[in-house]
């Protein structure tokens, strides 16, 4: 809101610079984003909060000015002379609807429309409003003044000598002001002649009764519609204005009247007419006073102050609150316009901000000792966090995505992970359900990384997917983490570094696990149902928990995203592994006393052998006494025949009770060989 | 027979000497101390010699022998001293070459900052709550104070499942939520972290976001705890010089409300593009919570009463970082994520 400070003068004296005026609304609650100097004037910019409506009239304004620096306020009030002819003798106004509270007009004779003169065409224009005519600068400036927008009406062309405020009919259509043809409904609520809607109810006029220069009897309309109707309507037609703008935050149905006389009478001083006898005034249900009772040590007691009785009541008299103080206790009356004041703690809020939120101490006072804690479910997200963000870079990204995702990454249709939430109203289709799936999210940022040649990556988000639950209304937030790498690990001039390919990642995965101590984790080979090679994919279980999965992207996937990299991710159910670190028995021994023995054992199995499932035989055979099984290389060659592969494992035997023999360690290692070669039909090298 | 032993001492004296390596040196041990050496041969000879001069020539001979020895010994650790030497100059390194790259991560801006405030919440003795981000109409309005067409809902235009469910529009609907579950305990004391929701996007606004909450119920807390809490956070965030400032505002679910203000970061406090020279930076909303939400949580707001507070984590994060783009929190270029 524009506030002109030459036009705030009328009806305050400011004794301070505008910067100090600044300073002191915005710190009694009426912020002040910007002082803009113009020629002879200043102009704050107040940025007002929802409650404060009323501030949009600037009387109002110097309300608060008075009560900040208590300095008297002159508020004209005003009576316009009148001619002889009664207002009953030109309309009758009747309303069909309670989304209008109240409506009153009055009639204007022998109008001339003309230019306003320079000094309101200039106060309007600093207060962003463009000058019309007399008339329509008169209603306008009054609004401005008073927060009560206003109406004219060509009185000639209302039809019927009526004024009906109801809602619109089915059909009925309207060409407001701007020249648009609207289209009326139910529910919308307009100001009608006897005939038809001449006007959208505080959004805007209409064109057929608009003041034109021939005009020469007008209606002025001051009213008070119920914002919430007028907020709908204004959002219905896509039109929102300075009046229905005013109505939405509330205007004083008490002003209503005094406007209407306000604007009757700048209209004759400025000798654009003659004011006809009387208003007429429909206020179907009179407001009854609002009186708000304050216990003055509920006021310290709230704030942690120790103000004073009088100076609460001073501060609310200087508010202009009639106050009647009856023991510990006193009632303030409110006035109508201030609508946002009705209960004890406004009141405390009034008391507080006069006062100074500056002048309140603040307290660091040993409370009622409580532990802040995190939980052990917050504990373990936190080290699962700072565990993957030691070798991948965090990213976070937007809860929705495109439903197309599911397409791009082959969801099969009736697939878990298109049973999802949907928006009803997203921005664009690209955020239209919730996710399922952290994949797209990642593969999204990696495609977007890629396409500007950031080609080495290792990302991974913790965040929620969204489940829709039968018969509940709020879906299933489950946390899930994922990864994902491609390009290259930079090898520097030793070139050390290698692909960061699946089993760089199974290795980044496997750390994880080893830093929570879980154990019993398999990568299990699987067919995928989506997204993944069909040949590089595992299932993640513990025990007989499924906590995630893991592969390479397929490159039918990566194609539609125009991504020629290989990629591999993995994705981890976050409550699952939980449960499988709170269930793993992680235990803690002493080192052994005697020597560990090494052994390699080299065998050759047929390719279809997977290394896990040996590696398990071979600690199965191995007994207690084979305390590592460390897989250290994979070789094939002619010599091993087709289809055949050499596994070669170090082993290390160690004994808490004996130093170990080599009869006892080749005892077992013929164990092994012979279960090996039992189970896989596996060869020593 | 002196003579010979003394002639033999000096020349092995000198070729022990003159060794350069030690391989001519085990030469020299050889050709007199071996077991054709001429120091043994000497003392083989003894028994050749007259029985009064054995012993002063076998003392002589012995004592010859002994002092070649420690010539050796002395001469092998040199030589030994100077290849260790040699080896270690050979295998001098250009340190100034870089270290072998190691892949490491980090944690995104948005988190850092996130754990941070959470940090200073729990040593005040906050407990950390969440929510869920798919939330019912209810306990993100209606139990805040704002029933529906109540305007303030506009400020938070919404993305709606359906009639009665949204994603939340901000993390304050945690507070009835908790309020419910730990009735009649008290005090309360939780601050709530998480993702939230608004249909907006431009340079200054996300379609999603993340907000800290914060509650606090007791049986008399004040608004002074209110600023006293939130000035110690202000301080630990952006450091004990900075100023704050509270100035009355509005939200529907506190009565008084309160804006906290800082003294801008980037200008000091004297004005700048930042801080739109006013000098001060708005960093969080606060308030007395509103009677109606106290009643919507169980308590009496007779008997207790609470401040609750509720700041932004990316704008936290843009002022202490100094990024003036929000969307590039979300954008997650690796060039930007790198930088922390």
């Amino acid at each position: 809101m524009r506030l002109p400070l030459e036009w705030l003068r009328d009806y305050i004296e400011i004794d301070m610079s505008a910067e100090e005026l600044a300073h002191r609304l915005t710190m009694a609650g009426l912020a002040v984003e910007n002082i803009e100097k113009v020629e002879n004037d200043t102009i704050l910019e107040l940025d007002l909060t929802p409650n404060r409506g009323d501030c949009l009239g600037i009387i109002n304004v110097a309300r608060e000015v008075a009560a900040i620096t208590e300095k008297p306020l002159e508020i004209p009030r005003v009576k316009p002379d009148e001619i002889d002819e009664k207002i009953e003798d030109f309309i009758r106004i009747t309303i069909e609807s309670d989304m209008c509270k109240r409506y009153s007009a009055r009639v204007m004779k022998n109008v001339r429309v003309e230019p306003s003169p320079a000094w309101m065409q200039e106060r309007l224009l600093k207060a962003g409003i463009r000058p019309i005519n007399n008339v329509v600068d008169v209603t306008n400036y009054v609004m401005l003044e008073t927060n009560q927008p206003m109406h004219a009406f060509d009185y000639d062309l209302l039809e019927g000598k009526q004024i009906i405020v109801r809602e619109a009919r089915p059909g009925e259509e309207l060409v407001t002001l701007d020249g648009t043809r609207r289209e009326l409904e139910p529910g919308m609520l307009v100001i009608a002649d006897a005939k038809k809607p001449v006007a959208l109810a505080g959004v805007m006029g209409g064109e057929s009764s608009e003041i034109r220069e021939g005009t020469t009897t007008i209606l002025l309309e001051s009213a008070k519609f119920d914002g919430i109707s007028i907020r709908r309507t204004s959002r219905k037609v896509g039109l929102r204005t300075e009046s229905s703008m005013r109505f939405e935050k509330g205007v004083d149905i008490g002003g209503v009247v005094q406007a209407l006389d306000r604007a009757a009478h700048l209209l004759e001083i400025l000798g654009a007419g003659e004011v006809v006898q009387g208003v007429c005034d429909v206020y179907p249900h009179p407001q009854p006073e609002t009186a708000v009772r304050l216990r003055l040590d509920r006021v310290n007691h709230v704030l942690g102050t120790d103000i004073t009785p009088a100076e609460i009541e001073g501060y609310l008299r200087r508010l202009g609150f009639p106050v009647e103080v009856q023991g510990s206790e006193l009632v303030a009356s409110i006035p109508s316009y201030r609508p946002d004041l009705a209960i004890e703690e406004d009141l405390i809020e009034e008391v507080a901000r006069l006062h100074g939120y500056d002048n309140i101490s603040s307290e660091l006072k040993p409370a009622v000792p409580t532990h802040g804690y995190r939980t052990d479910y917050q504990i373990f997200k936190d080290r699962l966090l700072g565990y993957a963000a030691h070798r991948m870079r965090e990213v976070i990204t937007y809860s929705f995505i495109n439903p197309r995702w599911l397409d791009i990454l082959e969801v099969p249709q009736g697939h878990r992970l298109r049973s999802t939430v949907r928006l009803a109203n997203p921005f664009s289709e690209e955020q239209g359900i919730m996710r399922t799936t952290l994949l797209p999210s990642l593969l999204d940022v990696a495609a977007r990384n890629l396409s500007r040649r950031n080609e080495d990556l290792a990302i991974f988000e913790l965040g929620s997917v969204y489940w829709p639950r039968e018969s509940e209304l709020l879906p299933q937030e489950a946390p899930m983490m994922a990864g994902l790498v491609t390009g290259k690990v930079p090898g520097g001039w030793q070139g050390k570094g290698g692909e960061m390919d699946f089993f760089f990642l199974k290795g980044i995965v496997e750390e994880l696990f080893a830093r929570l101590h879980l154990e019993g984790v398999k990568f299990n080979p699987s067919v995928p149902e989506h997204s993944y090679h069909p040949g590089r994919y595992a299932v993640i279980t513990a025990g007989d928990r499924i906590i995630g999965s893991i592969g390479e992207i397929h490159p039918l996937v990566l194609e539609k995203l125009d991504i020629e990299s290989r990629v591999c991710a993995f994705e981890i159910d976050v409550n699952q592994l939980y449960e499988a670190v709170s269930r793993s028995h992680h235990q803690v021994r002493g080192i052994s006393r005697y020597p560990a023995v090494k052994r390699d054992l080299a065998l050759v199995v047929s390719e279809e052998v997977n290394a896990a499932d040996l590696a398990e035989t071979i600690k199965k055979a191995g007994t207690d006494l084979l305390i590592r099984v460390d897989l250290f290389d994979v070789y094939r060659s002619p010599q091993l025949g087709e289809g055949k592969k050499s596994l070669a494992f170090a082993l290390t035997f160690q004994s808490y009770e004996h130093t170990l023999q080599d009869e006892e360690i080749n005892r077992i290692i013929n164990g092994i060989l012979e279960k090996a070669g039992e189970v896989f039909g596996a060869r020593i090298r | 027979m002196h003579n010979k032993l003394e002639q033999i001492a000096k020349e092995a004296e000198e070729k022990i000497k003159a060794a350069s390596n030690l391989e001519a040196l085990k030469n020299c041990r050889v050709e007199y101390l071996g077991r054709k050496g001429e120091i043994t041969a000497v003392l083989r000879s003894l028994k050749d010699l007259p029985p009064e001069e054995r012993a002063a020539v076998g003392q002589a001979a012995n004592r010859v022998r002994d002092h070649l020895e420690e010539l050796i010994e002395s001469k092998t650790q040199e030589l030994n001293a100077r290849a260790l030497q040699e080896r270690l100059m050979q295998e001098k390194l250009d340190v100034t070459l870089p270290g072998t790259p190691r892949v490491y991560g980090g944690k995104h801006p948005l988190t850092l900052v996130r754990e941070e405030i959470e940090n200073i919440f729990l040593g005040l003795g906050f407990e950390i709550v969440e929510g869920p981000e798919v939330e019912l109409d209810y306990y993100n309005f209606e139990a805040l104070n704002m029933p529906a067409d109540h305007p303030a809902r506009d400020m938070q235009d919404s993305f709606y499942m359906s009639d009665q469910v949204l994603l939340r529009t901000h993390t304050s609907p945690g507070q009835v939520r908790t309020m419910e579950q730990k009735n009649p305990a008290l005090p309360i004391k939780i601050i709530i972290p998480g993702r939230v929701y608004r249909r907006d996007d431009d340079a200054t606004h996300s379609p999603m976001f993340h907000q800290v909450e914060g509650l606090y119920i007791g049986e008399r807390v004040t608004f002074a705890d209110l600023k006293g809490i939130l000035m110690l956070f202000a301080q630990k965030v952006f450091g004990q010089d900075v100023r704050v400032r509270f100035r009355p505002s509005y939200f529907p679910f506190t009565e008084p409300s309160a804006e906290m203000d800082i003294s801008c970061v980037i200008c000091g406090g004297i004005g700048c593009r930042t801080c739109s020279n006013t000098g001060w930076l708005e960093i969080l909303g606060s308030g007395m919570v509103h009677p109606n939400v106290l009643r919507a949580g169980g308590y009496d707001p007779e008997k207790v009463t609470g401040f609750a507070f509720g700041m932004g984590i990316e704008r936290i994060a843009m002022l202490k970082f100094g990024i003036d783009d929000l969307r590039l929190f979300f954008d997650n270029d690796i060039r930007f994520l790198a930088q922390f």
